[in-house]
């Protein structure tokens, strides 16, 4: 790593931290809306896993849901902003490399994503008991679940060269595959040919395995979570770094 | 004495358009140099390919010795980019910009040059004000001070006054001048083409992707430009042969050309000798405005406005 990084991961971190009641505090009140409005709808819902509460079960597939959003929005509107606005040109004329770049987004992604994650649980520990058999595996599901959005985030934001194309992306590809990724049910409950669907769906795996180290319970085995997960991150993150250093749609 | 800037061979194409056509360019170290030339004339392209922003299709460029393709980190800790568009990060105060700056180029300890920086570009009272909040004059003031945060030993500065009124744009090349006594190679572009001819000692004209002269200011202004003495006379009855050229221009003036005073010695007597009365006299200096249209003019490609 190049000096550099560690004031570009700093920067990133900063960008997000001064609006932080956008970045952080909205995300967080919205997550516990969701939970509020769908665990009294659907609070007559059986238990998702035996001795797991529907509430618990949404509520850790939310807190999932918001981190891989938030972590898809940070690094996604920085990269999008900073070209837009053309300042991304003092990052580009810093001795930084690719690597750089890419970790410094990605680490923040990460940062914001934890930020939001433990945000919601906070508010929400007192009402709704969770037990925690394996935190190793939170760990490891956070990192790879808001590095996977992350580094999506840094594809998007590459591509993009308008705002509307980022979002466009983020509606069309991002937010299905979030809602779609048994957040708000088990897999386990769907027809046949949805559940071919969702695990398809990268995203399902790191949902699932973050439930793994809460309830020590899930729909897949951690293990094929995490190398699936992991395995889709890889991939994004070898086009990423390749891209950031071929320059694509940065440098002309 | 090294090379500062070395190109050779630089081409590049945007779509249907040639932005650089083999530029080849050596600037020495400790030069004040300008790159001028009409709008598209390829200088901001070249600037940005000498920063790595822009990717050259052929050719070589080194800052300071170093390539920009196969050594692009130490040729950007050599040089310092000014961009010509005013880009800016709304999140962050003048000081943050600096200090986030800095700190890219792996300097944590940079408070006393960037203290420095904000006294002389005039931004001291600034340091706490968000960017959102400055007028454009300042904003391009906080580029000048983040392109110097590394004290780089080449200096890119691309039409660094367009909108900085005079006084400032006076302060910003006395800071100038000093960084380049101090050993700082400069390389400028401006549409002002007097500062130009201030400021550098050498010029290079580009147009069409092409360098079309390079010379020295002296040399370039000795070539295409004279020195004239332009007279009023009291009556219009002047006779044939006794002034060059066509007569007084619409607002009554005869430009005779002049090497020295001796000349203009020499042609006042002979007006008077013809009985003619001179009611107004002035010598006008050789101007590079006079030089960069001459050049642009015989150049087979249409040129714009300097």
């Amino acid at each position: 790593m190049s000096p550099g990084f560690r004031t570009l991961l700093f920067k990133e971190v900063l960008r997000f931290w001064k609006v932080a009641f956008q970045t952080i505090a909205a995300p967080v009140l919205t997550t516990v809306l969701y939970l509020v409005v769908f665990s009294h709808a659907l609070a007559g819902r059986v238990e998702a896993y035996p001795g797991v509460s529907y509430v618990q079960f949404l509520l850790v597939g939310l807190v999932m849901m918001a981190m891989l959003q938030n972590a898809f929005a940070n690094s996604s509107s920085s990269i999008i902003q900073s070209k837009v606005t053309g300042n991304i040109v003092f990052i580009l004329l810093a001795p930084m490399t690719h690597r750089d770049l890419f970790a410094a987004y990605l680490l923040a992604s990460v940062v914001r994503a934890v930020a939001v994650g433990a945000g919601v649980l906070a508010c929400v520990a007192l009402f709704i008991p969770l037990p925690l058999p394996h935190p190793g595996w939170l760990l490891a599901f956070t990192a790879v679940g808001a590095g996977l959005l992350g580094v999506m985030g840094i594809l998007a934001g590459i591509g993009s060269d308008k705002f509307d194309q980022l979002a466009a992306f983020q509606n069309f590809t991002v937010t299905p595959l979030t809602f779609l990724a048994g957040v708000f049910y088990s897999v386990a409950t769907l027809p046949p040919a949805w559940q071919v669907f969702s695990y398809l769906n990268p995203f399902f795996y790191a949902v699932d395995g973050f439930r793994f180290a809460f309830f020590g319970q899930s729909d897949v085995s951690p293990w094929r979570s995490l190398a699936i997960a992991t395995a889709a991150l890889g991939a994004l993150s070898f086009t990423a770094l390749r891209l950031l250093a071929r320059g694509t749609k940065l440098r002309h | 004495m090294g090379a500062a800037v070395e190109v050779r061979g630089a081409r590049k194409r945007f779509g249907l358009v040639q932005a650089l056509d083999g530029v080849d360019l050596r600037i020495d170290e400790g030069e004040f140099f300008a790159l001028l030339g009409p709008n598209g004339a390829g200088k901001t392209t070249l600037i940005s390919a000498l920063g790595g922003l822009v990717r050259a299709d052929a050719g070589e460029l080194r800052i300071m010795g170093h390539d920009v393709v196969a050594d692009p980190l130490q040729a950007r800790r050599s040089v310092g980019i000014v961009p010509q568009e005013i880009v800016f990060d709304p999140f962050f105060t003048v000081r943050e910009t600096l200090e986030l700056q800095s700190g890219y180029f792996g300097l944590r300890r940079n408070g006393a040059w960037i203290d420095e920086l904000l006294a002389r570009l005039d931004l001291a009272g600034k340091a706490r004000a968000n960017m959102r909040s400055l007028s454009g004059g300042m904003k391009r003031r906080v580029m000048v001070a983040q392109a110097l945060v590394h004290r780089p030993p080449v200096i890119v500065l691309d039409e660094p006054t367009a909108g900085v009124d005079v006084e400032l744009r006076q302060a910003l090349w006395e800071f100038v001048r000093e960084l380049n006594a101090a050993g700082h190679t400069i390389v400028l572009t401006t549409h002002y083409l007097e500062e130009a001819q201030n400021l550098c000692s050498r010029i290079a004209m580009m147009k069409g992707g092409r360098v079309v002269a390079l010379d020295t200011t002296r040399r370039l202004l000795d070539s295409f430009s004279e020195r004239l003495l332009r007279v009023k006379l009291a009556r219009g009855e002047v006779p044939a042969g006794l002034l060059p050229g066509n007569g007084p221009d619409t607002a009554g003036w005869h430009r005779i050309p002049v090497q020295n005073a001796a000349h203009v010695e020499e042609a006042l007597g002979a007006l008077r000798a013809a009985g003619l009365t001179v009611t107004h006299v002035e010598v006008a200096e050789p101007e590079l405005e006079e030089v960069f249209v001459k050049i642009m003019a015989r150049e087979p490609r249409a040129g714009a406005a300097p």
